[in-house]
């Protein structure tokens, strides 16, 4: 079972958990609070960063030793963006409505935290293998969270999940909705993405002690 | 062996169970306990937290047994069945049992599932951290029924405690430790996330909602509500003065009677625990907003279809009447934890909450009401204005310091605090 060493399988494992790069890195939070409403909504955008990611850290990781690192970053800047537009491209023609969900923030995805710090970090010193696996970890850890954040919002929200409602009908009230349950609209909004991200955080940290910074 | 002697025993002999902080918290509420310091002399006060927070909760009970009353003068005017009370604070048809007996069956569940749920959060917290109880939550949740629409439903009041007492206070470390105001925490959830049942004209009412599209339909607006709408001209045949001053109007259920809000401001100020200079300049703060806005009307900038004309137009004290302007001045803005904690500090801090409530409460399109936002936004700010307070503090002492004359003149040690201070 050497599918992978144990080092390499540290590169996927590691963000997924005690280098989560939204709980632990605390990069990539915006994305993760504006598009985190509606499940659907976070799969496809995690499914956008591992494509990204995954990439884009072996395009840089196979031209590292070619690029000037004086006008890396803007090397980096036209990898991601090719790959962006890809997948914005190909959000538009096969999933309008979702891409009309994700509005603006697939473009985001360039100016993404975790992208570009792992090109800088990761991709630009190591191998292609390295690289790819690297990014596949960071892109899940990313992904996970997401998925997480997502879940609860939508649930909790609009008591749908992937848009389908599983709590009952809000208009007919029927099942939960019939005890006189209702749907909170706190989950909707921004701010609350903040907040389940923050417990998130409390909870990891309060189960690994290791990961509690100085004070 | 009395009482006392027997729960010390106990005390004493089940200090490190688990459940111990739960023991002790009832134990203190109750009694004092029997251990002294052994040494040394110690400065002794009798106004600990828990009297603290006690005289807080004395000077809410009139604002809560008017809201009792008032609960069934509201619902009973709006049916139809009685009517308009005459004849000054205490005239006839408010003060009746029906009214009473109304509202205290509505309110006192709220109360209950209040203390209930907070306290059971705040008991499962001190378990964890192994901590004694603390009184924090005595306050809010006596705070918490006070701020909320009569009909709300029980279950949103309790995953809003729950909510409010985790984040707003909790997950900072407890009483003392908290950024946020918790009571306000809990009603700024409840109306995000259940904006339905936090405004508009059914709420406020109690069977409002319940009536809607049947033929006794009945709706109970407040008078912020009222003008948000755009009116203007008959507000004064609706409710006249006296009738906000002695809260004889709909709305939640403690913030209604300015008068009785009064009362508990100034016990609050005599027994010093609460801090009149933020209620003063928090007074000054709305009463400068409102002038500016009816100086805006009178200057004739706006014209009378703008949706702002009427709110802005509404005399400039009389904000202080309506909605909760006046309880969140005297109980929540002046909360010791989350508001600033220098005399100068309290100035600018007092006037920026009423100066953003008035305005919140202008430009607010969905909602006529500011207070509780613009509270939350200065307990944000409040460790800023004080970190300037106290930075122009070591200013203006330093600069005394320069010109000042160290005795003795010439030894080593006042040059070097010279150098190291300037």
């Amino acid at each position: 079972m050497a599918l992978l060493s144990k080092k390499d399988a540290n590169l996927i494992l590691d963000p997924l958990a005690d280098n989560n790069p939204i709980t632990i890195q605390v990069l990539g939070i915006c994305s993760a609070l504006a598009i985190t409403a509606e499940l659907k909504a976070s799969v496809v955008m995690a499914l956008s960063v591992l494509f990204v990611l995954g990439v884009g850290n072996v395009v840089i990781s196979l031209l590292r030793n070619v690029i000037p690192s004086k006008i890396r970053i803007i090397v980096q800047l036209i990898v991601v963006a090719t790959l962006v537009i890809v997948v914005d491209q190909v959000l538009k023609a096969f999933a309008y409505e979702l891409s009309k969900t994700l509005a603006v923030f697939v473009g985001l995805i360039i100016t993404n935290c975790i992208i570009m710090g792992r090109f800088e970090a990761f991709a630009l010193g190591n191998g292609p293998w390295k690289s790819f696996l690297d990014g596949i970890g960071n892109a899940l850890g990313y992904g996970v969270i997401l998925i997480i954040v997502g879940f609860f919002r939508e649930l909790l929200g609009s008591g749908t999940l992937f848009g389908i409602p599983v709590l009952g009908d809000p208009i007919r009230k029927t099942g939960l909705y019939a005890t006189g349950y209702e749907n909170n609209g706190f989950m909707i909004i921004p701010p609350a993405a903040l907040i389940v991200v923050g417990i998130i955080i409390w909870v990891q940290r309060s189960r690994n002690k290791a990961l509690i910074e100085e004070a | 062996m009395g009482l006392k002697e027997k729960l010390h025993t106990f005390r004493v002999k089940n200090q490190d169970k688990k459940w111990f902080p739960v023991f002790s918290g009832f134990h203190t509420f109750l009694f004092t306990p029997n251990e002294t310091t052994k040494h040394g002399t110690h400065v002794k006060g009798a106004d600990d937290l828990k009297r603290t927070m006690n005289t807080v909760v004395m000077s809410l009970i009139p604002c809560l047994i008017f809201g009792m009353f008032n609960t069934g003068y509201q619902h009973y005017l709006a049916l139809g069945e009685i009517d308009a009370v005459t004849g000054g604070f205490f005239g006839s048809g408010f003060w009746t049992w029906d009214n009473f007996i109304l509202g205290f069956w509505k309110i006192l569940p709220l109360v209950i599932v209040s203390y209930a749920v907070g306290l059971a959060v705040e008991f499962v917290f001190c378990v964890i951290k192994g901590h004694e109880i603390e009184e924090g939550y005595l306050v809010t949740g006596m705070l918490v029924p006070l701020i909320v629409p009569v009909d709300l439903p029980l279950w949103m009041l309790a995953v809003a405690v729950v909510f409010g007492v985790v984040i707003g206070k909790e997950v900072f470390g407890g009483t003392g430790m908290n950024i946020l105001n918790p009571a306000l925490t809990i009603r700024a959830f409840l109306f995000f996330a259940y904006p339905t049942w936090m405004s508009g004209d059914k709420v406020w009412v109690h069977g409002a909602v319940d009536s809607t599209g049947t033929a006794d339909a009945i709706s109970g607006e407040t008078v912020l509500g009222y003008l948000a709408q755009g009116n203007t001209t008959d507000l004064a045949q609706k409710y006249d003065l006296a009738d906000m001053f002695y809260g004889f109007i709909p709305g939640s259920i403690g913030e209604t009677s300015t008068i009785l809000i009064l009362l508990g401001g100034l016990f609050l100020i005599f027994s010093k625990i609460a801090s009149w200079r933020i209620m003063l300049s928090a007074v000054i703060g709305s009463l400068v907003m409102g002038l500016i806005f009816n100086g805006i009307v009178a200057a004739e900038w706006i014209p009378e279809y703008s949706k702002f004309y009427s709110l802005m137009s509404f005399e400039y004290w009389q904000h202080l009447l309506v909605g909760g302007l006046a309880f969140g001045i005297v109980f929540m803005a002046t909360d010791p934890v989350t508001g600033a904690q220098t005399n100068r500090g309290k100035w600018v801090y007092g006037f920026l909450i009423g100066f953003m409530s008035v305005m919140i409460r202008v430009f607010n399109p969905g909602y006529p009401e500011g207070v509780f936002l613009a509270i939350l936004l200065m307990n944000v700010f409040a460790p800023t204005i004080d970190h300037y307070v106290i930075r122009g503090n070591v200013k203006r002492r330093l600069k005394r310091l320069k010109n000042a004359t160290i005795y003795p003149k010439v030894t080593e040690g006042a040059e070097a605090l010279k150098t190291e201070t300037v």
